[in-house]
C-alpha cells in the first residue's frame, strides 16, 4: 500500500542468530532489496552486513493504530520528527496518527502534509487518521472520500479526543466508510455522562473528591455503535478499551458477527486508580484508569483475541500541561517506547500470551485493521524486511527525560520493565541500532 | 507537622493536640480586651483564595494577626491570576518573597496536596475542590467536645449534598479518628459512589436518623443541583431533607445542631431552628479562630520539620 | 530551668543518678518559712499567686494556704501559662499549651506574685512577665520560687527564695509534689542528655 522508501540499503543485511516468534532454534536472515531474501542456518554473509543477535526473538515491526503526534499545532509537546523516533525505539515500523491536530486533519491537504511529514523523517511509515466530522465539532461529516483518495490514502478516521455521540451522524459515517473500504474508530464517550469528569467512577476518586466519569459512559456508546455497525453492514473499531463491560459487551457483539475490532492501551492493561492517590496529573488520562478487575478482564480479552490488539494513544503534553493541578491538567501517557515492555510485563510474563501472540496484537492485527497491507506480514522469504529485534530477558528503567519524544509525561518513571528493543528494520533499512536510531 | 492538608492524614494524638492548644488558647483570650499573642510575631502567613469566601478567610487572617502574624490575603480573580499564571507559579512566587505559610482554598482537589510538593513553605488546606477542609472539621470537632464533653462514642449524623461535599469527608474522617460513629442522610444522586465501604452509616430517611443521634450537622445544598438532576425542585429538597422546626422536636434535648454556613434558610435549615439555642453556628465560628490560631502555633511556632 | 521532666522518684529507667537534697519535710519547712517572709513584707496588702505550670500552681495554692493560716490575705491564686511568650519555642517540636486561669478580680491594681519551684535562667520568669502584662497592670509583680539554682541569663532575681541551691551546668534540678509526683523532695540529678 504504501511507497517503497527512497532511501534503500544497497548493500544487503544478514540478521544472524534469531528466532522468529521467539520459537525454535536460531536462524539467519537474508535482507536484500528491503525483502528478506533467504531464511535458514549458516546463511552465506560474503558481501553483506552482519549484525550478530544472539538468538533474540523477531517480530514483524509493531504497528500503532493510535499515536498523537501534535503536529501540526503543538510541536512543543511532540513532532513527527520525535514521535517517529519514540516510535522506532519502542518497535515500531507504522503508526496512525489521530487528527486532533491543530488544524484539525479533514480535510485531504493536512493529511498530505502529515503524510509527507512521515515520509521525509523517513523512520516509520506515519498513516495519518482522518477526522469523522468537520472540526471534530460532531456536526457534519468531514470529507471522508477526499481523504481516502489523497496522497495519504486515509482508512481509518477518527473524532478521537472527543466521541462522534450524535447516533444518526455515526450511523452516516459507518455507512459512508463502508462504501471507501475504510473504519471508523470511536473514541466511546458519552459527554453528557462524562462533564466535568477527572478520574473513573469508582470509591477512589469519590474519596478524594474527584467527580466520576461512569464506566456506563464509554459502555453505553459501544453497546450502541455495534448494533449501528450491524445495521449498516459497516466496520466499527472501538478506541481505547477500558472496562470489563465495554469486553462484554464486544464479546456478544462478535458473536453475532458484527464487524468490530478493538484496542487497549498498555497502560490499561497495567495502571489502575490506585494511582490518584497523591493527586499526580501523571496518571490522568481519557479514558481513565479503571479498576484492577478491569486491568485483569482487559488481559484476558486481549488474549483471547476479543480486544483484537494493542494501540498506546500516545499523547505527549508539555510540562506545565502535566505539572499542576489534576482539573487543571491535561490527560494523556506517552506510550510509544514503552508498550512492549509493558505488554511483556502484563501479558508474556504471566503467561498469557507468548510472542505469536504479541505478534498478532501489536503487528498483525493492527495492520489488517488499518489496511496498512506491508506491515504485520509473516516472517518469511517473499515478505518485506519489516522488523523488529528484541530482548526478551533485558530490562531497562524508564527516564521521562532520556526518552525520544520532546514532552516527558510518562507514568512509568522510574520503573524497571522487562524487555528491549534491540533493531528496528523498515523494508530493510535499520532505523534502531543496538537501542539507538540510525538513518 | 509540616502541613495540615487533611484529616484523612491527621493520626488521634495529632487531632486531639490541636483541639487541646485551640482550647488552651480560647482560655487565654477570655476576658482580655487586647486580643494579641506575639507568638507568631514575625513569621508572615499568606492567604490565597480562588474561591470566594469571606468567612473563611476573614477567620484565617484573625487567627494569625491575633498570633501577632503578618497575614496577606491574596484573592484570584485579580492581578496575575486572572493574567493565567499558574497555581503553581504563584505558590513559587509567595514562597520566594518570604511567606512562611499559605493558606490555600482552590477549586481543584487536590490543590494543596500539589503545592506542598512544589515549595517549602507551610501549606494549609483551607478546602480544595470536593476533597477536604480540615480546619472545618477541627472547629465543628471543637464545637461538638464543647458541648458534648467528649466525642468517643457519640453519633453524629451528616445530612445533605455529601457527593460535592469537602466539609463532609474532612468530618467523616475526624469524627471517626476521635471515635465517634457517623451516619450519612441524603438522596442517592448525593451520595458518593462507594460510600457503603466508608466507615459510616448511611440513610435515606432524616427522620428515622434524628431520634438516635447526638449531633446533626446540616450541609449546604447549592440550588445548581437542581440542573444536575441531583433532585427535582428546592421544595422537595427542603420537605425530605431540610432540618425543619419539627425536625427538631425529634431530637434528643441535649443534641447539637452544626452548619459550616453559609446557611440557605428556609432550604436545609428552617429559620427558626438556625436561630435555636442548639444550633451552635456562632460558637463554630469562633471556635473556627483559635481552632486556626491553634493550627498556624503548630505549624509556625515549633522547630521546623526536616522536609 | 526548671524540672518538668522530672516525674516520681522511683519512675525512670536506667536513671540518671538522683540524690536528695531536701525531703519532704524540708519541702514542708521551706514553704512555711516563704509563707512567713512574703506576709512579713506584703502585709496588709491583698495578694494575688500566680502559679507557672507544672509545679508553679501546687506550690502557689500551698503557699497561699500557708499565707492564709498565718494570716495573711490572699486576694486570689491563679494559673498562669507562659508557653506563648517563651523566646526558644522553635528549637523544640510544638509544646503543648497549659491553662491560664486568673482570679475573678483580675490584675489590675493589685500585688501579684509569681510563683515557680525552680529559678534558673530566668527566661520563663520574663515570659511570665509579658504574660502578665497582656491580662492587667499590676501594682507590683514579685516572684517566689522553691529553688534559686543559679546560672541566670537575665538581670532577674527572686524576692522570696526558698532555697539556693548552687550546681552545675550539667546538672538538673528536680522538685517533685504530691500533686503531681510520687512524694515532695527537692532531687539533683546528672543531665541525661
Amino acid at each position: 500500500m504504501s511507497e517503497q522508501t527512497l532511501s534503500q540499503r544497497t548493500r544487503p543485511l544478514l540478521l544472524h542468530g534469531i528466532r522468529p516468534y521467539g520459537t525454535g532454534d536460531p536462524v539467519d536472515i537474508l535482507v536484500r532489496d528491503g525483502m528478506i531474501a533467504e531464511l535458514g542456518t549458516g546463511l552465506d554473509g560474503t558481501g553483506a552486513e552482519v549484525l550478530d543477535m544472539g538468538g533474540l526473538v523477531v517480530l514483524p515491526g509493531l504497528v500503532d493504530l493510535h499515536v498523537h503526534l501534535r503536529e501540526p499545532g503543538r510541536e512543543d509537546a511532540e513532532t513527527i520528527d520525535t514521535g517517529s523516533a519514540a516510535a522506532a525505539l519502542g518497535g515500531y515500523t507504522a503508526v496512525f496518527a489521530m487528527a486532533n491536530t491543530d488544524p484539525v486533519a479533514d480535510t485531504a491537504v493536512i493529511v498530505e502534509h502529515v503524510h509527507r511529514r512521515g515520509r521525509e523523517v523517513g523512520l516509520v511509515d506515519v498513516h495519518p487518521v482522518g477526522a469523522v466530522t468537520v472540526g471534530l465539532r460532531g456536526e457534519r461529516l468531514a470529507e471522508l472520500g477526499g481523504m481516502a483518495c489523497s496522497r495519504a490514502a486515509v482508512r481509518v478516521f477518527s473524532d478521537d479526543g472527543v466521541c462522534v455521540h450524535d447516533p444518526l451522524l455515526m450511523r452516516r459515517a459507518l455507512e459512508y466508510t463502508r462504501g471507501l473500504g475504510g473504519v471508523v474508530a470511536q473514541h466511546a464517550e458519552d459527554p453528557r455522562l462524562t462533564a466535568g469528569a477527572q478520574a473513573h467512577d469508582g470509591e477512589i476518586a469519590a474519596r478524594l473528591g474527584l467527580a466520576g466519569w461512569p464506566a456506563a459512559a464509554e459502555e453505553s456508546v459501544v453497546a450502541r455503535d455495534c448494533l449501528l455497525a450491524r445495521d449498516a453492514a459497516a466496520a466499527l473499531h472501538v478506541c481505547h478499551v477500558s472496562t470489563a463491560g465495554t469486553v462484554a459487551v464486544l464479546r456478544w457483539a462478535k458473536e453475532r458477527g458484527i464487524q468490530v475490532s478493538a484496542e487497549v492501551t498498555p497502560h490499561h492493561l497495567l495502571l489502575t486508580d490506585e494511582r490518584l492517590v497523591g493527586f499526580d496529573p501523571i496518571n490522568k488520562v481519557n479514558p481513565p484508569l479503571r479498576t484492577a478487575a478491569d486491568t485483569e478482564a482487559l488481559r484476558a480479552a486481549l488474549a483471547e483475541g476479543t480486544v483484537d490488539c494493542v494501540a498506546t494513544d500516545h499523547a505527549p503534553h508539555a510540562a506545565q500541561d502535566k505539572d499542576c493541578e489534576w482539573s487543571a491538567a491535561r490527560p494523556g501517557m506517552l506510550g510509544l517506547q514503552t508498550a512492549l515492555s509493558v505488554v511483556v510485563a502484563t501479558m508474556v510474563r504471566p503467561g498469557l500470551l507468548d510472542w505469536r501472540g504479541v505478534a498478532r496484537v501489536m503487528s498483525e492485527r493492527p495492520a489488517r485493521i488499518g489496511g496498512a497491507g506491508d506491515q504485520g506480514r509473516p516472517i518469511a522469504v517473499g515478505e518485506p524486511a519489516t522488523l523488529v529485534l528484541v530482548d526478551p530477558d533485558g530490562t531497562w528503567t524508564v527516564r521521562g527525560a532520556q526518552l525520544a519524544s520532546l514532552a516527558g509525561n510518562t507514568p512509568y518513571e522510574g520503573m524497571e520493565l522487562p524487555g528491549q528493543v534491540v533493531a528496528t528494520l523498515l523494508r530493510g533499512q535499520v532505523t534502531v541500532e543496538d537501542g539507538q536510531v540510525r538513518g | 507537622m509540616r502541613h495540615l492538608l487533611s484529616t484523612a492524614g491527621l493520626e488521634r494524638a495529632a487531632a486531639l493536640a490541636l483541639l487541646d492548644t485551640a482550647d488552651r488558647l480560647k482560655q487565654a483570650l477570655l476576658g482580655r480586651e487586647v486580643h494579641k499573642l506575639p507568638t507568631l510575631r514575625g513569621r508572615t502567613v499568606v492567604t490565597l483564595f480562588y474561591e470566594n469566601s469571606t468567612r473563611t478567610r476573614a477567620s484565617f487572617e484573625i487567627a494569625g494577626k491575633w498570633m501577632s502574624a503578618d497575614v496577606v490575603n491574596i484573592s484570584a480573580g485579580g492581578s496575575s491570576v486572572a493574567k493565567g499564571e499558574s497555581l503553581r507559579d504563584t505558590a513559587r512566587t509567595l514562597a520566594a518573597m518570604g511567606a512562611d505559610c499559605v493558606v490555600v482554598r482552590h477549586p481543584a482537589s487536590g490543590a494543596a496536596h500539589r503545592m506542598a510538593g512544589w515549595v517549602s513553605t507551610h501549606v494549609v488546606n483551607a478546602g480544595d475542590g470536593a476533597h477536604e477542609h480540615p480546619t472545618q472539621a477541627l472547629l465543628d470537632a471543637a464545637t461538638l467536645r464543647d458541648r458534648l464533653g467528649h466525642l468517643d462514642g457519640r453519633s453524629v449524623t451528616i445530612v445533605g449534598d455529601v457527593v460535592h461535599s469537602r466539609v463532609a469527608r474532612s468530618n467523616m474522617h475526624l469524627l471517626t479518628t476521635l471515635g465517634a460513629r457517623v451516619h450519612l442522610v441524603a438522596p442517592p444522586t448525593l451520595l458518593p459512589t462507594g460510600v457503603h465501604r466508608w466507615p459510616v452509616t448511611v440513610g435515606h430517611d432524616l427522620d428515622a436518623a434524628l431520634p438516635g443521634t447526638d449531633a446533626v450537622m446540616m450541609l449546604r445544598v447549592q440550588a445548581e443541583r437542581m440542573h444536575g438532576g441531583f433532585f427535582p425542585s428546592a421544595r422537595e429538597y427542603s420537605i425530605r431533607y431540610g432540618l425543619s422546626e419539627a425536625r427538631l422536636g425529634l431530637l434528643p434535648e441535649h443534641a447539637v445542631v452544626l452548619h459550616p454556613g453559609p446557611m440557605l434558610r428556609g432550604m436545609e435549615i428552617a429559620h427558626s431552628v438556625a436561630d435555636s439555642p442548639r444550633a451552635a453556628i456562632t460558637e463554630q465560628v469562633r471556635n473556627g479562630v483559635h481552632v486556626r490560631m491553634a493550627v498556624l502555633y503548630h505549624l509556625l511556632a515549633a522547630q521546623e520539620d526536616q522536609p | 530551668m526548671s524540672s518538668r521532666t522530672g516525674t516520681g522518684a522511683a519512675g525512670e529507667a536506667g536513671p540518671p543518678q538522683q540524690h536528695e537534697l531536701l525531703s519532704a519535710a524540708d519541702v514542708a519547712r521551706t514553704v512555711a518559712r516563704m509563707a512567713h517572709q512574703i506576709i512579713e513584707r506584703t502585709a496588709p496588702e491583698p495578694l494575688v499567686l500566680l502559679g507557672i505550670p507544672t509545679r508553679g500552681v501546687p506550690l502557689a495554692h500551698r503557699l497561699a494556704a500557708r499565707i492564709r493560716e498565718f494570716g495573711g490575705t490572699v486576694a486570689g491564686v491563679g494559673t498562669l501559662d507562659v508557653t506563648l511568650y517563651r523566646d526558644d519555642l522553635r528549637r523544640r517540636p510544638p509544646r503543648p499549651l497549659e491553662t491560664t486561669e486568673l482570679p475573678e478580680g483580675g490584675l489590675d491594681e493589685v500585688l501579684v506574685v509569681l510563683v515557680d519551684d525552680v529559678l534558673y535562667s530566668g527566661r520563663t520568669v520574663r515570659a511570665a512577665l509579658d504574660a502578665v502584662r497582656e491580662y492587667g497592670r499590676p501594682r507590683a509583680v514579685q516572684l517566689a520560687v522553691l529553688v534559686d539554682r543559679g546560672h541566670r541569663e537575665l538581670p532577674i532575681r527572686a524576692d522570696y527564695v526558698g532555697k539556693n541551691l548552687p550546681t552545675s551546668r550539667d546538672e538538673e534540678i528536680g522538685v517533685l509534689l504530691t500533686e503531681t509526683d510520687a512524694a515532695d523532695a527537692v532531687v539533683i540529678r546528672r543531665r541525661s542528655r
